[in-house]
């Protein structure tokens, strides 16, 4: 624990955090050259294959976010330190923004591929319960005043969510197999050569880019630690820095 | 006295509770009732479309019973301090959770049948087909839900929570339940009774799953 412990404050120092934005800007700026210009396009679905460099990466980034929270959740139970219910926080509103843009992006691409915004294809409804779930762990992070209560409710939820996932994907696969597909389902493009370049390198750019934001949420997360101790400090008359768990930088 | 009999006399005096107060009886199984008389208003008289949609209403209409079930089982306990005193008594926090638990199954599974029985009548779902594949499909259902409430159940109640959380949580995470439920329900009315199996077989591993994680967590939900 103490070495990701150790990996996690320096990605989160100041500079940390500027070297991950100049990264995940470069980075962002190479997927995109890479998946609109530089690969070519799909011989059956024309440039609409391009939105396939975001929309995959986007839906792992929301798939690592929430791996993130169901880790952070268990190692909060476990440390009871406070930084790990930052990282699971932090993770969660991450996960959420890219699980939605994962489905708004898939959306954009079925309508013209497959002739509607939205199909009961099991990877889809998984996604959209996905949604639901983390907002439902973001409601329960708004609950109780009591930091550690909040804490404590929070990593339950985001340790029963991620066990459920499977469970919901298993269900909703088999539901969907005894249906009649609705639109004719194009299957996954064959990715090879330029094309997989270009989505490797769009999985390396959204993951940076998840890293970055972790890195600026996490600092979020400290200030607001700091400010509820530096309002504590003169009722409770202890310096704020003895009651945080880290004293901020920056 | 062991886990088992402390999770059991959580269990008895909830549904001492029930039969005294009766909460599910009362209240609860009229709203289900007129859930069913307002799908069946919503989807019209053709016979066909109700019995086709049957068992997808009905475990709606048990799904949303249930979350009223549970607020009602942990809001007996708010009053007077109820709570605290059992999260303070001496026993497993695990039984309190499996004890509560197994009291909502028992009033659920006795709010089914009545429900089961509205539908046959205004819906005209076959009941008669496969009724052990059924009630297999409504003990395993009902004992996934009543897990997933139990466990959330004790969050919505505690102070400054806000009624709406207890839904938001449970009716996503219970999506298994409702799936299978409503499939195994299709297959045992309607359809070849025999092709159900792997639907219970997901319903008992949900069950599995979620009582052991349940039971592992449910003390850090009420450690104050």
């Amino acid at each position: 624990m103490s070495t990701a412990e150790r990996l996690m404050s320096s990605l989160t120092a100041r500079r940390g955090e500027r070297v991950l934005a100049w990264l995940a800007v470069g980075a962002v700026g190479v997927s995109a050259v890479l998946s609109l210009v530089a690969s070519p396009p799909d011989a059956e679905q024309g440039g609409l294959i391009r939105l396939m460099y975001v929309h995959v990466p986007a839906a792992w980034v929301a798939y690592l976010a929430f791996a993130v929270v169901f880790v952070a959740s268990v190692a909060y139970l476990r440390t009871r330190k406070t930084r790990w219910d930052r990282v699971a926080a932090a993770s969660a509103e991450v996960g959420v923004l890219f699980t939605a843009l994962t489905i708004v992006l898939g959306s954009i691409w079925a309508k013209p591929v497959w002739g509607t915004w939205w199909t009961w294809d099991p990877r889809l409804t998984t996604t959209a319960i996905l949604l639901v779930i983390y907002v439902g762990y973001l409601a329960v992070r708004r609950l109780p005043d009591n930091p550690a209560r909040r804490a404590r409710w929070a990593a339950v939820v985001g340790i029963v969510g991620f066990v459920d996932v499977p469970i919901v994907h298993l269900s909703v696969r088999w539901w969907r197999s005894l249906h009649q597909a609705p639109a004719r389902l194009i299957g996954v493009p064959d990715v090879s050569g330029s094309m997989g370049v270009a989505l490797g390198v769009g999985f390396i750019a959204f993951t940076l880019v998840y890293l970055y934001f972790m890195a600026l949420r996490l600092r979020v997360g400290r200030l607001e630690e700091r400010v509820v101790a530096e309002a504590l400090s003169p009722r409770i008359g202890q310096p704020a820095e003895a009651l945080m768990e880290e004293p901020a930088r920056g | 006295m062991s886990a088992l009999g402390q999770a059991l006399a959580i269990a008895k005096k909830d549904l001492r509770i029930e039969v005294r107060g009766r909460h599910v009886a009362g209240t609860i199984l009229p709203f289900a009732g007129t859930l069913l008389i307002a799908f069946g208003l919503s989807l019209g008289p053709g016979r066909s479309l109700l019995r086709q949609t049957a068992p997808g209403l009905l475990w709606l209409a048990v799904l949303f019973a249930s979350v009223l079930a549970f607020r009602q089982a942990y809001q007996a306990e708010g009053e007077d301090g109820a709570f605290e005193s059992l999260i303070l008594a001496p026993i497993d926090k695990a039984s309190v959770f499996l004890g509560k638990a197994a009291a909502v199954v028992v009033e659920l599974l006795a709010l089914e049948a009545v429900v089961v029985g509205l539908v046959v009548v205004l819906f005209d779902l076959p009941v008669g087909h496969a009724p052990v594949v059924l009630a297999g499909a409504f003990v395993l259902g009902t004992i996934g839900l009543a897990v997933v409430g139990s466990l959330f159940g004790a969050l919505a109640e505690m102070p400054r929570t806000r009624e709406a959380i207890f839904p938001l949580l449970v009716l996503p995470l219970c999506t298994p339940v409702l799936v299978a439920g409503v499939k195994a329900t299709e297959l045992a009315t309607t359809g070849p009774a025999g092709q159900a199996g792997s639907w219970l077989g997901l319903l008992l591993a949900f069950d599995v799953v979620v009582t052991g994680v349940g039971s592992l967590l449910f003390v850090y939900l009420v450690e104050d």
